[in-house]
């Protein structure tokens, strides 16, 4: 049993990073009705800055400042840059297609994820960059309740995590900004038509996305431990598996989803053989399209005729 | 004058959809835009809107031309819109709808707003609460009025506010669209039900495939019948 509970708790804490990938992938989908598939290098992105901010203060032996501003710093640099990075990325990638047959954007946005996979290749290097997460926070520190562990990195990885979905279902739901982000994700020119200015809600839609990948890679980073210029693609389709599963577009399915996943693979992992685990994940993608083509909480769409 | 539009043409690329449209809406009237299918009432109503712009051509409020403005400056200006088929968010309460109205204004408190709503629409009260999805197509569009009101416009455009309605709802319809342009809102409405619309309206447009081809009092123009033929096609 306690077996049971360790796997539940490692599959919660890479259930909530998938869930974070997730959301963004749903929010743009929402607002743009774009499969953004450079979404999964974002957080590719986001592990690099969390590993040069590590570099930047003396490296994980020897570092020049506290752990807990070490992690502030790297957490918000992060979320800022790829942010950032994110809404340049709509900005002159996605905004002058916005118009345009719904296929273009989508192959810019692939065209998107090898520029970015292939930039950090090439500035990064193809070399695994390592975290040495245990270096700086102790591997054996955290809570044992009987003989399961969580670890620091893992509560932290679920604390922030939880306190990231709560607020931005929170900012979605109550906030007039997050009205507004519903109002253009359900019609767009019913909402341009309130005044609503709808380039800066969707630039900001793809901020905060963006954010929570670049804050999941750092995550990433801290967990795995390792960083290269290819995590991204997995971790976008995972996402994208995550987000399709729990209903595309809808912000508490890309968490459930993401969760589910992450609990799949971590008891697929546990009991079976890590082998299994991605046949496993996109076999649920495939098992819930048949039974629920809209995903667990999405909505169907009624087709107008 | 507030509201003219002074020769505009408007393109959907390649297409020209109106051709050389002049009008004018005073302060205080209720004026309708008439037509069949396809007659570009919808664009018109676009264009002075700033969902689309005029290739060539002005738009002017208030003698201001507001041509290149967009669309937020325009209902900062006096404008607000109950477009065609009340686009309602259906997956917002009554209340959101309604707060989505008053978008551009800022951090103000919009409790009087929500009465003259309420008051105008009480049934909207009751609702507020509710999926705006999940109301009948009568409530659906008082929320599409409400909406529009809550941006305290002084002209409201209202792209053909009776369709889909049964006919005792149309009525109804057409006794708020009064009881609102009573309040002091000036009113430019599309239709397609010409009597009806003429019937409440000072003045008539008629357009035809992108030019107007008639207009008049309305009382004139409930009598013509050239506006017969306009709609029969000649």
């Amino acid at each position: 049993m306690a077996f049971f509970f360790q796997e539940l708790v490692n599959g919660l804490t890479t259930g909530a990073l998938y869930a974070l990938v997730a959301l963004g992938f749903s929010m743009v989908y929402g607002v743009l009705k774009l499969l953004n598939f450079a979404h999964g290098d974002l957080y590719m992105v986001g592990a690099y800055v969390g590993f040069f901010v590590i570099q930047w203060f003396g490296g994980a032996t020897s570092l020049s400042i506290p752990v807990p501003l070490l992690l502030v710093i790297m957490f918000a640099l992060a979320a800022g840059l790829v942010g950032g990075l994110g809404v340049a990325i709509e900005r002159f990638a996605y905004r002058p297609l916005r118009d345009a047959p719904r296929i273009a954007p989508l192959i810019t946005a692939i065209g998107i994820s090898f520029f970015l996979e292939s930039a950090a290749l090439l500035l990064f290097g193809a070399q695994y960059r390592v975290y040495n997460t245990p270096d700086f926070i102790n591997a054996h520190s955290g809570i044992t309740i009987g003989s399961v562990t969580i670890n620091s990195v893992q509560i932290l990885v679920l604390v922030m995590g939880l306190i990231l979905m709560v607020g931005l279902q929170q900012l979605v739901n109550w906030t007039k900004l997050g009205r507004q982000m519903r109002a253009v994700a359900a019609d767009r020119e019913a909402a341009e038509m309130l005044g609503v200015n709808v380039n800066f809600t969707i630039a900001l839609t793809f901020f905060l996305g963006s954010a929570l990948a670049g804050v999941a890679g750092v995550m990433a980073g801290l967990l795995f431990n390792q960083v290269t210029s290819t995590i991204g693609f997995i971790a976008g389709l995972k996402a994208f598996t995550a987000a399709v599963v729990g209903g595309i577009g809808s912000i508490p399915g890309a968490m459930l989803g993401g969760l589910l996943i992450g609990l799949a693979e971590s008891f697929v992992t546990g009991y079976l053989s890590s082998t299994y685990s991605n046949l496993l994940v996109f076999g649920l993608l495939i098992a819930v399209m048949l039974v629920r083509p809209s995903g667990l909480l999405g909505q169907a769409q009624l087709q107008k005729v | 004058m507030l509201l003219s539009l002074e020769s505009v043409t408007t393109y959907y690329g390649q297409m020209r959809i109106l051709e050389g449209i002049s009008l004018n809406v005073a302060e205080g009237e209720m004026v309708c835009l008439l037509g069949g299918n396809a007659s570009g009432k919808s664009t018109t109503l676009k264009t002075i809107l700033g969902i689309v712009r005029p290739r060539t051509g002005q738009v002017l409020l208030d003698g201001e031309d507001v041509t290149q403005w967009q669309v937020p400056q325009r209902i900062s200006a006096g404008l607000a819109i109950v477009p065609e088929n009340r686009r309602l968010f259906g997956q917002m309460t009554v209340r959101e709808n309604l707060e989505l109205g008053a978008v551009l204004r800022g951090g103000e408190k919009l409790d009087d707003d929500f009465d003259r709503v309420h008051t105008l629409f009480p049934r909207l009260l009751e609702r507020r609460g509710q999926l705006a999805g999940t109301l009948s197509g009568g409530e659906q569009q008082m929320v599409a009025m409400g909406r529009a009101l809550m941006s305290r416009p002084r002209l409201l455009l209202m792209d053909e506010p009776s369709m889909g309605l049964s006919p005792a709802l149309v009525q109804q319809n057409f006794q708020i669209i009064k009881d609102i342009h009573a309040t002091g809102v000036s009113v430019l409405m599309v239709e397609q039900n010409a009597t009806m619309a003429l019937s409440i309206a000072n003045r008539g447009y008629v357009l035809s495939t992108g030019e107007i081809v008639l207009d008049g009092p309305a009382s004139e123009l409930l009598q013509s019948e050239d506006l017969k033929r306009a709609y029969l096609g000649r």
